[in-house]
């Protein structure tokens, strides 16, 4: 009897060995566990043992019956791992073709370049301003240090609707009015963005319509060095801590002195090269010291309160980070052209 | 302005000094240079010949044989195909080997037969551009007059090899609009001494005041007249070296007397005009406005008609000049000239500007009148023309300056405190360093402990208030040496108002949606300008607009959206969706600004969405664009209050056209652009929208309050609803929603169909409605109760029965 168990053993083990799918393992369970199987015909025969050999005879049976039970169960999940791999192998599909597309619109970019020089000076205190693109002249002009008949403020180069109003030629009558606001009390610390008109004729560098962004700081005993380290901070934020920034004298009615700033060129790094014209710098703003008809004219008392002022033209900032060669492209609206700017900048 | 290096060194020494460096320093403390020109950069090898015969050539009518005398020891033949070539002249010639400018090789040839070694230059060969070439030598080459040395280098002698410096002037620098102010000024930056023209020359007995009156009627407009008389002078070319000169400043050499006041009005910055003494006719000059109707002819042959508020030089009975602006025709100076009277004046700055804008000429002198002049030049410029008139015009000139001189020429005296000038530029400068900076622009100043004296010379119009002293000192002590620091105060913190985060909003949830932003111009034209608009009315018009395109502030923003679709249809683009958000601008009365209504816009066409490769291609439709505009609602805390209603829009689809209400206000559209309007502006079917946001940004939304998650069941019933087709779904969604209490926590229509199953006429709406009670579980019984309810009132209302 015991040789039969060792050998039912064997033979059930081997057959559970060659089983290649579930169905025939199932067989070789039924065939050997089952009712009507070997090991039950065995276990049938006990009685005619004798007392001692009964319990171990009943002992072993139950181990063969075990252990069959065991490689079954261990052959059971062999063969499912391999059903299921088998299944997903099917089902695999080439994870190399083109993802079902999300449509995603982009950010103009003089709205990025707005934006970003927006938050640099939101993070140092400053306001966002706006004003009305349709001005009065004398917010315009006179507010700012342009009296009538000054020649900087011709009718030529300028979009007039009636003798007193006309479209805003630069962003500074938002400084004018704001200041208006503030009723000779400190400070002022804004930047105002947005459109400006000038009688220019459309060509690769001139447009009637741009963008221009400006910012105003009104306080006592503000310097020119604050204008200077505020610049500065600008500059390296918005192109790279590796850039100079060199401030040379010029000339504006608003502001005394007045400067305008370049910045080392980043493609020769200052050695000359076409981009910078020979010179290893790029003039990006003016700037300068609040002129103090302007202070007085917005209710301001020049003898207490300084300020300075500096205003760009995005579309120039845009066209130098991003190599733009033509300023008419941000107006043509191009998809091919906008879809490039489509990648947020993180710097 | 244009400085020539060569002649700078007249006034101010610059050894040490290249031009380069010499512009690098003249831009960081003041004065852009804009470019360094050297016009026959890398010429060489081009020397002065001597033209020893010119024969015709026997096989080239146009063609002459020259035999040039070039210094060497045997004269060249050059051919020369210059209509004005002749025996005799002194020439440019281009020996074998030269290059000239375009990288052009001078080679031996054989022209026709005949050996050609060389080539006899026009000034534009050498670089010269066109329009300041003398006249006489603009269609041909050019001739040195007879004292040029033979062999000598052509270059050299025409100073093409010179510098020139081109500087970027702001309004406020009037005083560098002369070789003398800048000579100035680079004194002071290079700390150099200026030396100035010496004015000595001899004058001849007779006196000027005897030869002509002055009279100044237009006292305010024509403070200083001065005026000198030169006799006998012989026309003729002035000296190369003036030519040159004035070439290099973009003026064109005419002859002697007009190069002279042409030269002086460089070197000085005074303008200055000859008169040919004998047309002026009667001796006299009156200088006085224009009367009405009044005519003249001025130099360049045109009659200009004057006006009142003209201020012109008359002989006391007809005008002979525009004051300050242009010279007549009937006093010009010319080959027959003998005597000259000598202008030199000093004309409101106000006056000139006013004049040579009404007639459309600007001039070297108008530019400077305008800006007005130094007045004590006035006198030293004549002094000086007059002197040059002796030397190269072999005039006698008459002893004496006859005229008026009414202005004060004293200097403004201006004060600051040294505290001042170092609290605005946060700087710890010394009296005694301010003192020398003004020392080095030769202006006088003194100090009387901390507080400095400053008498600003005319020459410097531009020093007027304390800041422009803060500004001298700044510049010329250097912008580098500033310190950087960030401003001393109360910081507050810094951010967007309400209104511009709810803009970035927009941006962010539209091109998140698949819309890219677009910026077009506000000006359109008239018709533009008023379609698609929400408030129609006349557009806001320009006075004068540079072209009827860009005539008229736009109402919408729509019709130029629609243009960047068609730009880039025709550009094959499959899929284009645009928004703008922009102001559009209502006239309310004309003497007032006009209303700035912000809207934002949006126009999309062709495929919404495609995913080629499986087989998916969705084209946009009507509620492709209304979804958008849902989740924007939802986002901008407004969708509880945003109905639309079917509408009929001007150049919209009349069945595709719904207007988009906020609470009662009509703050929009969106529908299909009207099948017509497709056609005439090429476009397929395009849908678009344009909203007035103030009312969206002024909306006061709920905060925002967490409520519990339910922890109930709902419960789901659908229903299917055949209705008449004319019958609105936003209607029956409604009436559900209103009916079904506070029970029916959601309705969704999940079907629409009308078709062969149908009956004409009809439709079917399925919606999918969710009871809850966020307290308890619904008893089956509630729902029923609340059910009915809602089926009884679709009927009732809509007439909607169950689809069967």
């Amino acid at each position: 009897m015991e040789e039969r168990l060792k050998q039912l053993k064997q033979e059930a083990t081997a057959q559970v060995e060659e089983a290649v799918d579930l169905k025939q393992l199932n067989d070789v369970r039924v065939a050997y566990l089952g009712k009507k199987g070997p090991i039950t015909e065995v276990l049938k025969g006990m009685g005619k043992l004798s007392a001692e050999e009964r319990p171990k005879m009943g002992a072993l049976a139950n181990e063969v019956r075990d252990d069959i039970t065991k490689s079954i169960e261990a052959k059971q999940q062999l063969l499912e791992k391999a059903e299921i791999e088998k299944k997903l192998a099917e089902e695999s599909i080439d994870v190399t073709l083109p993802g079902r597309p999300v449509n995603s619109g982009t950010h103009h970019p003089l709205t990025s370049v707005i934006e970003d020089i927006e938050d640099l000076f939101i993070s140092m205190g400053y306001t966002v301003e706006e004003g009305p693109e349709v001005e009065k002249d004398y917010y315009n002009f006179e507010a700012l240090n342009l009296p009538k008949g000054h020649p900087a403020r011709d009718m030529q180069d300028s979009f007039y609707i009636t003798e007193d109003i006309l479209l805003r030629t630069h962003t500074s009558p938002v400084q004018a009015r704001t200041m208006e606001r503030h009723q000779g009390k400190g400070p002022v610390k804004i930047i105002c963005p947005g459109k400006v008109y000038r009688r220019d004729n459309d060509d690769a560098t001139h447009s009637h319509q741009f963008m221009q962004i400006e910012g105003l700081v009104v306080d006592e005993n503000i310097r020119m060095s604050d204008l200077k380290g505020t610049l500065n901070t600008f500059a390296k934020k918005m192109f790279g801590e590796d850039r100079e920034i060199r401030l040379r004298p010029s000339f504006f009615p608003f502001t005394e002195p007045s400067v305008e700033m370049d910045i080392s060129c980043k493609i020769c790094g200052g050695k000359g090269c076409s981009v910078c014209k020979g010179t290893g710098w790029i003039e990006i703003l003016g700037a300068g010291m609040v002129h103090p008809n302007v202070l007085e004219m917005a209710g301001f008392d020049s003898k207490k309160y300084t300020g300075f002022a500096f205003g760009m033209g995005p579309e120039r900032i845009a066209m130098l980070k991003y190599g733009i060669d033509d300023i008419r492209h941000y107006y043509a609206n191009d998809q091919r052209f906008l879809t490039q700017f489509g990648q947020k900048e993180i710097k | 302005m244009f400085v020539s290096y060569k002649w700078l060194q007249d006034y101010v020494d610059l050894s040490g000094i290249s031009p380069e460096e010499l512009a690098e320093k003249i831009t960081r403390s003041g004065i852009e240079v804009e470019g360094i020109e050297v016009s026959g950069k890398g010429i060489e090898n081009v020397v002065i010949g001597h033209v020893l015969s010119c024969e015709k050539h026997p096989e080239a009518d146009k063609l002459n044989i020259c035999s040039v005398d070039v210094g060497e020891e045997e004269p060249v033949q050059i051919i020369c195909g210059a209509a004005n070539v002749g025996k005799d002249q002194k020439v440019a010639v281009a020996k074998v080997g030269a290059v000239l400018p375009g990288n052009f090789k001078i080679k031996k040839a054989k022209l026709r037969g005949e050996a050609s070694n060389g080539m006899i230059c026009s000034l534009q060969e050498l670089g010269v551009e066109g329009k300041l070439v003398p006249k006489e030598f603009a269609e041909g080459i050019y001739n040195f007059p007879k004292e040029a040395v033979v062999g000598e280098d052509a270059i050299e002698a025409l100073a093409l090899n010179d510098s020139i410096l081109e500087l970027g002037l702001t309004p406020n620098r009037a005083d560098a609009m002369s070789m003398l102010g800048v000579a100035y000024e680079v004194g002071a930056i290079l700390d150099r001494k200026v030396q100035l023209p010496e004015l000595d020359y001899s004058q001849s007995e007779g006196r000027a005041s005897d030869r002509v009156t002055i009279e100044v009627e237009a006292e305010k407009e024509n403070p200083i007249y001065l005026a000198k008389v030169i006799e006998n002078v012989k026309i003729g070319p002035s000296p190369q070296w003036m030519q040159s000169r004035l070439t290099a400043a973009g003026i064109r050499p005419h002859n002697n007397v007009v190069d002279i006041t042409n030269y002086v009005l460089l070197e000085y910055g005074q303008p200055l005009h000859a008169f040919d003494l004998d047309q002026v006719k009667t001796n006299k000059i009156v200088v006085r406005l224009a009367k009405e109707n009044e005519k003249i002819e001025t130099l360049d042959d045109a009659v200009r008609e004057l006006k009142p508020h003209h201020l012109v030089i008359t002989n006391g009975e007809e005008p002979v000049a525009i004051a300050g602006v242009m010279g007549g025709a009937n006093s010009e100076v010319s080959g027959e000239t003998t005597n000259v009277l000598l202008e030199s004046a000093y004309f409101a700055p106000a006056s000139v500007r006013q004049t040579s804008k009404d007639h459309g000429l600007r001039s070297e002198a108008s530019s400077r009148f305008e800006k007005g002049v130094d007045p004590k030049r006035v006198e030293l410029a004549a002094e000086r023309a007059a002197q040059l008139l002796s030397l190269y015009a072999d005039g006698d000139v008459l002893s004496g300056t006859v005229g008026t001189d009414k202005m004060d020429k004293t200097e403004k005296q201006l004060s600051i405190t040294l505290e001042k000038i170092n609290r605005v530029l946060g700087m710890k400068l010394t009296v005694d360093e301010v003192l020398d900076l003004f020392r080095r622009l030769q202006i006088e100043a003194a100090a009387d402990q901390s507080t400095i004296h400053v008498s600003a010379p005319t020459r410097r119009g531009d020093l007027i208030i304390e800041e422009d002293l803060i500004e001298e000192v700044a510049r010329l002590y250097g912008y580098d040496h500033i310190p950087m620091t960030l401003p001393v105060h109360e910081t507050k913190p810094g951010g967007l108002s309400a209104r511009q985060q709810k803009r970035r909003l927009i941006r962010q949830v539209l091109e998140g949606a698949g819309l890219m932003q677009a910026v077009t111009y506000s000006l359109t034209n008239d018709q533009k300008a008023k379609e698609f608009a929400l408030d129609v009315r006349e557009p806001v018009k320009l006075m004068m607009p540079m072209s009827e395109e860009r005539s008229n502030l736009r109402l919408s923003i729509v019709p130029q959206l629609l243009e960047s679709v068609s730009y880039n249809l025709a550009r094959q683009q499959d899929r284009i969706a645009f928004y703008e958000t922009g102001s559009v601008f209502l006239e309310e009365s004309s003497s007032e600004l006009p209303r700035e209504d912000e809207h934002l816009a949006g126009a999309v066409t062709g495929l919404w969405h495609s995913h080629a490769w499986q087989g998916e291609k969705k084209p946009v439709d009507f509620y492709a664009v209304k979804g958008v505009l849902d989740l924007l609602w939802e986002r901008l805390g407004v969708i509880e209050d945003i109905r639309y209603e079917q509408s009929r829009e001007e150049h919209l689809h009349p069945g595709r056209t719904a207007a988009i209400y906020l609470k009662d206000e009509k703050i929009g559209y969106i529908g299909q652009v009207h099948p017509s309007k497709q056609k005439e502006l090429d476009l397929k079917e395009t849908y678009v929208f344009e909203v007035k946001l103030e009312s969206v940004y002024t909306y006061e939304t709920a905060p925002l309050h967490y409520s519990a998650i339910p922890r109930f069941p709902s419960i789901v019933r659908d229903i299917a609803l055949v209705v008449n087709s004319e019958v609105l779904g936003g209607d029956l969604e409604r009436i559900i929603k209103h009916a079904g209490g506070s029970l029916l926590k959601s309705v969704k229509l999940f079907d629409l169909y009308q078709g062969e199953h149908m009956e004409k006429g009809k439709k079917s709406l399925a919606f999918s409605l969710i009871y809850m009670d966020p307290a308890r579980t619904l008893t089956d019984e509630e729902v029923v109760k609340a059910h009915e309810k809602v089926l009884h009132a679709v009927k009732e209302q809509a007439g909607a029965e169950l689809r069967g």
